[in-house]
């Protein structure tokens, strides 16, 4: 594999650190109950969505699910509008329409977001399939939770993707819970990626906390595609930190053990990554702070917009039930 | 009668029935203490669902039941709601008498094809050889900009297809009473709850008792105008019925509590005695439970009709997000209200 470059790897700890300071900015904001809208934080997991779209150009088609935010931010989209959505605003990403849960950025190949658990692992094979269909080079990604694994659509999606060798990488953030049930009452094994075989693709299992090792396998399945051999199944084995839903932790209303949490919390993708950074001399303490500074006041200017904003005409209310554009005219 | 009175709180409860030594109980510790007896008396009852046996319990609605019964009966499952409704309804064929719980009716979609191709029509298909004695628990409601695929109240989907039943209680009684018709009935039932009355207190006898399928109920007495509410919306009708009483409008609330099979009587007897009708409803408009009560007033009881049918209901467009716009989607009180009045003055 060719040797990631410096700026690569920068790009990388970038990409996390917006997705956590995002996350955290929600987290202090949300108790003023001005978000009102049920979001999932990606708290914990950052290193994924990072990794995976680190190597995607912005044509590339990402379907995400109801804890959307850290795929949104990593595939470039704007986080004003992101927050304006959060806010129920009409500069929202979704006219506010939409909420936390459905999340849209075509200009970044954001072509919406599904939170039925499963239905976007459907939407991304249907991507792969115009793509080809239309001889492009582009590629789709689908990312989902263990959870979808229990789902037909998962199964479905991954046979029809293999069968048609679509340009297509299922990234599974195995996070080991859907909602409170542990996947060991909901799956005979938790290795994921095992689930390929019967597919006949190849499943890759990577630490879903190690970013570099998330980006190789996105690279190794990316090439895999290129060489027209179809789609591959990640399985990133991570933890989210937050409870399944709102900004609080959960483990004090009984949903997981508290240790498990902080065992967890040690393995910070954020704080190992940048321990490696610093190591091999990539970064310095003060690049980091600049880091910091910079992503901090691209939130808060994100918030500003999004306070600022209207909230929609309630005449809204009876727009986009139909589409009002033209763009699917025949030729 | 005690249990045909709505609480609108608990104020008005202790106030009233409390003095009398009657216990009330809220919407959701009736479905809970339901699902206990019934699990208590018949071993072939079980509950299966997405989270029934974590610490929430699906709005506190099945909290403690595992423990209790253990987790083979109060059973937690894979997300996987099209193949476990077919398990469920394989169970059912076979002599069992699951409660499959969805905590949203929007995840019920997925299993559509198992309801809709299977439960509702093995009796028929079969010669009414094989039945599936299921109960299908799902519960619909406005969240905090849950949006559109986290808020749908699709019950007139169901009342489309022949084979299937669909109750909606509006009170902790008919919660209780229906759910026990429910789980004895021989047919699938699909049972439908709103997240909004969870909180509603009301009288409760803490005995096993039938609130019968198919029969709705008058909730209160009036002379001016029908307005037929279902669920939630029997609160908003009785919160307009005081608003209107101050102006002398005086209104008839009846409550259908099964929405199929429909008590039509009950309904046409209502708007004999008033003449106008104002349907209420926690759905969409277009192909909905109010144009299906317009059209049956309209085919047998024309000419009792002093006015055009009014129906209240969520506009034909899905649920938005933004805080604003869910605003202005959700119907009550004043939109009863306003119905009520034009249903008056019309000509
Ligand atoms: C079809 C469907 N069933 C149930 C739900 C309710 N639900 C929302 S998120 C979730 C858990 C999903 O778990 P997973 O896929 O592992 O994603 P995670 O939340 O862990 O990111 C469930 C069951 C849903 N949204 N859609
Ligand atoms: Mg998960």
């Amino acid at each position: 594999m060719n040797k990631i470059q410096a700026a690569v790897k920068k790009q990388l700890f970038y990409t996390m650190l917006k997705i956590r300071r995002f996350e955290e900015k929600v987290t202090e904001l949300y108790p003023s109950q001005d978000m009102k809208t049920p979001v999932h934080l990606y708290i914990g997991q950052e290193a994924i969505a990072a990794g995976v779209c680190a190597l995607l150009c912005k044509e590339d088609i990402i379907f995400s699910t109801h804890r959307n935010h850290g795929h949104y931010i990593a595939k470039g989209a704007s986080i004003r509008f992101l927050m304006a959505e959060l806010y129920g605003k009409s500069s929202g990403c979704s006219s506010g329409k939409g909420g936390s849960m459905h999340l849209v950025s075509p200009e970044v190949g954001i072509l919406g977001t599904s939170a039925i658990v499963g239905s976007g692992i459907a939407l991304a094979t249907g991507a792969a399939l115009a793509i080809k269909m239309n001889g492009q080079k582009k590629i789709a990604v689908a990312f989902f939770g263990d959870g979808a694994v229990d789902e037909g659509t998962f199964h479905e999606s991954m046979n029809f993707a293999s069968l048609k060798k679509l340009p297509v990488v299922f990234v599974c953030e195995n996070n080991f819970y859907a909602t409170n049930s542990h996947i060991a009452v909901r799956q005979p094994h938790d290795d994921i990626a095992r689930r390929a075989q019967g597919y006949d693709i190849p499943g890759i299992q990577v630490d879903g906390n190690d970013v570099l090792g998330i980006y190789k396998s996105a690279k190794k399945a990316i090439e895999r595609i290129r060489a027209g051999k179809g789609p591959t199944l990640i399985e990133c084995r991570t933890y989210r930190w937050k409870g399944h839903v709102g900004p609080e932790c959960d483990y004090e209303k009984g949903c997981r053990p508290e240790k498990e949490l902080y065992d967890w919390m040690k393995r910070c993708p954020l704080e190992s990554y940048k321990k490696y950074l610093f190591k091999n001399k990539i970064i310095n303490q003060s690049g980091i702070e600049e880091m910091v500074k910079a992503v901090d006041c691209e939130i808060e200017d994100a918030v500003r917009f999004a306070q600022k904003s209207p909230f929609p005409a309630k005449e809204e209310l009876y727009d986009d039930v139909y589409y009002a554009g033209s763009k699917d005219a025949l030729d | 009668m005690p249990w045909t009175r709505v609480y609108i709180n608990k104020d008005d409860f202790e106030n009233t029935l409390a003095r009398d030594g009657l216990r009330g109980i809220t919407y959701r510790e009736a479905l809970r203490e339901t699902q206990s007896a019934l699990l208590k008396k018949d071993k072939r009852i079980f509950i299966l669902g997405e989270g029934v046996n974590d610490s929430g319990g699906i709005f506190g609605t099945t909290a403690g039941l595992a423990k209790e019964f253990g987790k083979d009966r109060v059973m937690d499952i894979p997300v996987a709601e099209n193949a476990l409704t077919g398990i469920a309804i394989g169970a059912a064929i076979c002599g069992m008498r699951p409660i499959f719980v969805h905590m949203r009716m929007d995840f019920l979609l997925m299993a559509m094809d198992q309801i809709i191709n299977h439960a509702a029509k093995w009796n028929y298909m079969t010669g009414g050889r094989v039945n599936v004695p299921i109960v299908i628990r799902s519960i619909i409601g406005r969240g905090w900009g849950s949006a559109a695929q986290h808020s749908q109240a699709l019950h007139s989907l169901f009342v489309h297809i022949p084979g299937l039943k669909v109750v909606m209680p509006s009170t902790p009684y008919d919660a209780k009473g229906l759910l026990i018709s429910a789980v004895e009935d021989a047919n699938p039932v699909i049972f439908i709850e709103h997240r909004w009355v969870y909180d509603y207190i009301g009288y409760v006898p803490p005995d096993v008792y039938k609130v019968p399928v198919g029969k709705g109920i008058v909730r209160r007495q009036g002379k001016d105008v029908t307005v037929v509410a279902v669920s939630q919306m029997v609160y908003e009708a009785i919160k307009a019925a005081d608003s209107l009483q101050s102006e002398n409008i005086d209104i008839e609330i009846v409550d259908p509590r099964t929405i199929k099979p429909l008590d039509e009587e009950l309904i046409l007897d209502s708007l004999r005695k008033t003449g106008r009708l104002v349907i209420a409803d926690v759905g969409c408009k277009t192909g909905g439970l109010g144009s299906h009560i317009a059209a049956v007033v309209y085919e047998k009881a024309f000419s009792c009709l002093k006015a055009p049918v009014e129906i209240v209901c969520l506009p034909d467009t899905p649920t938005p997000a933004s805080p604003v716009l869910e605003e202005a989607y959700y119907p009550g009180k004043e939109e009863i209200m306003a119905s009520v009045k034009r249903a008056i003055h019309a000509k």
